[in-house]
């Protein structure tokens, strides 16, 4: 993963002195609210319910083991000992105060960790495939780009006070596990005829109050020219993005107003004085980069461990782990293995500093010291030899980090919703644990197969719920918390937003009008064929009318009776 | 903005520049001149531009404008060169298109004249306003200019090219 040279470190740490100071002043009154209110955003401190937030980064999702032991040792010595991992990658402390924040960055930037701009309308930080490097399907790592954009935004002069906030995702593998069609851009890395590397660029995609899908603005942008068209593409939306009203101020709303062409010839004219000039990237550069994200130093191993082989057999549970949790590797004996922050009866994402130092520890004995945040809020161990699943699992289950159910309905994502965020309508997290609860019976989860269900405590759609099979919107109703539920969203090439099915439900009935729909799927369901499979062949009626049916059928237990 | 103190060159000098502003429904061309430098608005400039000019020929007044951030700058693009200074406006510090209008003033149109940055603008916003090309800062009313001398040196370098330093740290860290 990328090391920090003296110039990293040393602006790092100018931005520690540089908090620092706006933080006492803001303390000793010379600073206003407002005055402090986006320079504090644009160091991921939010201002919450039970005081302050603080968003910490984990760029493009990669984290060593030190770092995320740094991050357990500042979650125990300034929080209540537990995190919030995100779906941009990131990690959020929800009871820190204030004064210690700048004390808080001072330890983090020793292990090369930082807060900068993980909120306020700047350029936020980039999200990326959490299988980069590994996947079979994979065109070309996407992290170099990454870190090359990284660097690129960092304090950019030009770009610190946008209209609004500037969401950036690039995936380098065919199959888009990053939602790069719902970023203000979204990079695709495409290789030509000639074999050369380029992006395929999306503007304009985003969730929130006005869901939308990127547009393509680029079919092959040459990779030299990465940073002249980016600039040139934020310059447009800088200065011509609306400033007049919140909500409609993301690039999105420039790109839909103006429409793909103008938009792109706007583009495209700012771009030509831009292209070429010193910030067009060299290859030397790429070069530098790149070989800090090379390989690691692979065993050569038998494609299949015969003792993995043999667990598989013996142990169910083991295997119904390795069927939901561990992914095929390009490397011949190698898995990656996602750990899951998705128990039953924690919040989604949420994991203890103990858990992120026993994810460290795995890290550092069985996949080379390196952790990934997946944007579905649970933690990666890339490069794991088929040999030591096993024991992985073993270790992981003690840590509370092996729920079997990796893309089954317990994964759901979930913001923390109303519980933490001033932002919210509406509670997430007890929506989500009522979910989980009823769906906790394993059988019937595996049953039940892939399917994601994402839920969002408001409009602005951290929980990305638009993109859930199931989405789950909290929504105020004259001061009431009302679930709206959207159906047959998905992320990847083919992303597509949920629609609304019909009037919101009470928090109440949620988990029967859930459980409703899944009825729908399996009492229609061809075999093999997931959740969303099933919803694009018989269409939404079906399920609508299984949602409000007045009198909740239960084919939960139904099902359990008939199983005798 | 007579007899008020800019910084320049990083230390408070004393500035003799006003800013002319329209009151509302006030026609471009009935605004009155007062003596002395003037920053005028694209309106103004537009409506008397030969007026201006002749200020300049006969009693030596240099030339001065100041942009709103929606000002479009090829409008004034031809006369770029007749202007000592190029005053940007930010009536509110969030509003981030000045930052824009003057890399742009600076790369693309060559303009190597003073360019001040006005309005609500203070120490947090220096390091930033002098990375995209401003060198003049009017501090905004209440907040110290003093404090706002030490901004300068917030960071010790910049990952992109700058006015400053036009080649992005990848170009020399390469090397």
């Amino acid at each position: 993963m990328y090391k920090y040279d003296d110039y990293d470190h040393a602006i790092v740490q100018a931005r520690v002195a540089q908090f620092r100071g706006q933080t006492e002043r803001y303390l000793a009154g010379s600073l206003s609210d407002d005055e402090f209110r986006p320079l504090r955003l644009q160091n991921g401190l939010y201002i919450q319910r039970h005081g302050p937030m603080l968003r910490l980064a984990v760029p493009y999702g990669l984290i060593s083991a030190a770092q995320l032991r740094r991050f357990a040792d500042v979650a125990r010595r300034y929080d209540c000992g537990y995190g919030h991992f995100t779906t941009r990658h990131n990690l959020q402390l929800n009871w820190v105060k204030l004064a210690e924040v700048p004390q808080i960055l001072a330890d983090l930037a020793q292990d090369e960790l930082h807060a900068i701009q993980t909120s306020g309308n700047c350029i936020r930080n980039v999200t990326t495939d959490h299988f980069a490097g590994v996947a079979a399907d994979e065109i070309a790592d996407p992290r170099p780009w990454a870190e090359i954009l990284r660097q690129w935004s960092t304090f950019h002069p030009e770009f610190a006070y946008l209209p609004r906030k500037f969401k950036v995702a690039i995936s380098g593998a065919a199959n888009d596990r990053a939602a790069i069609q719902v970023h203000d851009l979204g990079l695709q890395v495409v290789s030509n005829d000639a074999g050369e590397i380029g992006f395929k660029v999306y503007a304009g995609g985003g969730l929130g109050r006005t869901p939308l899908l990127g547009q393509v603005v680029q079919e092959f942008l040459p990779w030299q020219h990465l940073l002249t068209y980016t600039e040139a593409l934020v310059r447009v939306f800088n200065r011509y993005g609306r400033r007049d009203n919140a909500y409609k101020a993301r690039i999105k709303i420039l790109v839909k107003a103006l429409g793909r062409e103008e938009f792109s010839r706007q583009v495209d004219a700012e771009w030509a004085p831009l292209k070429d000039g010193p910030a067009t990237l060299t290859a030397a550069e790429v070069e530098r980069v790149s070989a800090q994200f090379a390989a690691p130093a692979y065993e050569t191993l038998a494609p299949d461990d015969l003792c993995y082989l043999g667990h598989l057999r013996e142990d169910k549970a083991f295997s119904r782990w390795v069927e939901r949790n561990v992914q095929a590797h390009k490397v011949p004996g190698y898995a990656s293995v996602t750990l899951s922050l998705k128990k039953a009866g924690a919040a989604p994402g949420d994991a203890t500093s103990e858990q992120m130092e026993a994810a460290a520890d795995l890290a550092e004995r069985y996949s080379f010291g390196e952790i990934r945040v997946s944007h579905e809020q649970n933690l990666i161990l890339a490069d794991v030899p088929q040999r030591e699943l096993y024991t992985v699992w073993h270790r992981a289950k003690a840590a509370g980090l092996a729920s079997p159910t990796v893309g089954l309905i317990q994964d759901l994502i979930a913001c923390p919703g109303g519980d933490f965020c001033s932002l919210a309508n509406a509670r997430s997290l007890p929506i989500a644990a009522a979910i989980q609860e009823r769906f906790e019976d394993l059988d019937y989860q595996h049953d039940i197969g892939e399917l994601e269900l994402n839920i969002s405590g408001c409009m602005n759609s951290c929980g990305h719920h638009h993109l859930g099979a199931i989405g789950i919107l909290g929504v105020d109703k004259n001061g009431e918390e009302w679930y709206q539920v959207t159906l047959g969203g998905r992320q990847g090439n083919d992303a597509r937003i949920g629609e609304v099915i019909g009037r919101s439900f009470a928090a109440a009935e949620i988990p029967a009008a859930v459980e409703r729909l899944i009825g729908a799927y399996l009492a229609h369901r061809h075999a093999d064929e997931r959740f969303i499979d099933t919803f694009d062949r018989i269409g939404e009626e079906v399920f609508r009318s299984a949602a409000y049916l007045p009198k909740p059928a239960h084919p939960h237990q139904s099902r359990r009776v008939a199983n005798g | 903005m007579a007899n008020k103190q800019i910084i320049k060159e990083r230390r408070l000098q004393d500035d003799a520049w006003k800013v002319v502003t329209l009151v509302d429904g006030e026609a471009p061309f009935d605004v009155c001149l007062p003596v002395g430098p003037l920053l005028v608005p694209v309106s103004v400039w537009k409506a008397k531009k030969s007026c201006l000019i002749a200020r300049e020929y006969e009693h030596g007044t240099p030339l001065g404008i100041w942009l709103a951030p929606e000002d479009d700058i090829a409008e004034i693009a031809a006369d770029i060169d007749d202007f000592t200074v190029i005053a940007v406006h930010f009536p509110k510090f969030t509003d981030g298109r000045g930052y824009s209008t003057a890399r742009l003033l600076r790369e693309r149109y060559g303009y190597d004249g003073e360019l001040r940055a006005f309005g609500d603008i203070g120490r947090d916003q220096i390091f930033f306003l002098n990375g995209v090309g401003f060198d003049a800062f009017v501090i905004g009313e209440g907040k110290s200019a003093e404090e706002a001398l030490a901004a300068f040196d917030d960071f010790p370098e910049s990952y992109q090219g700058n006015a400053v330093q036009p080649l992005p740290l990848f170009r020399r860290r390469a090397a």
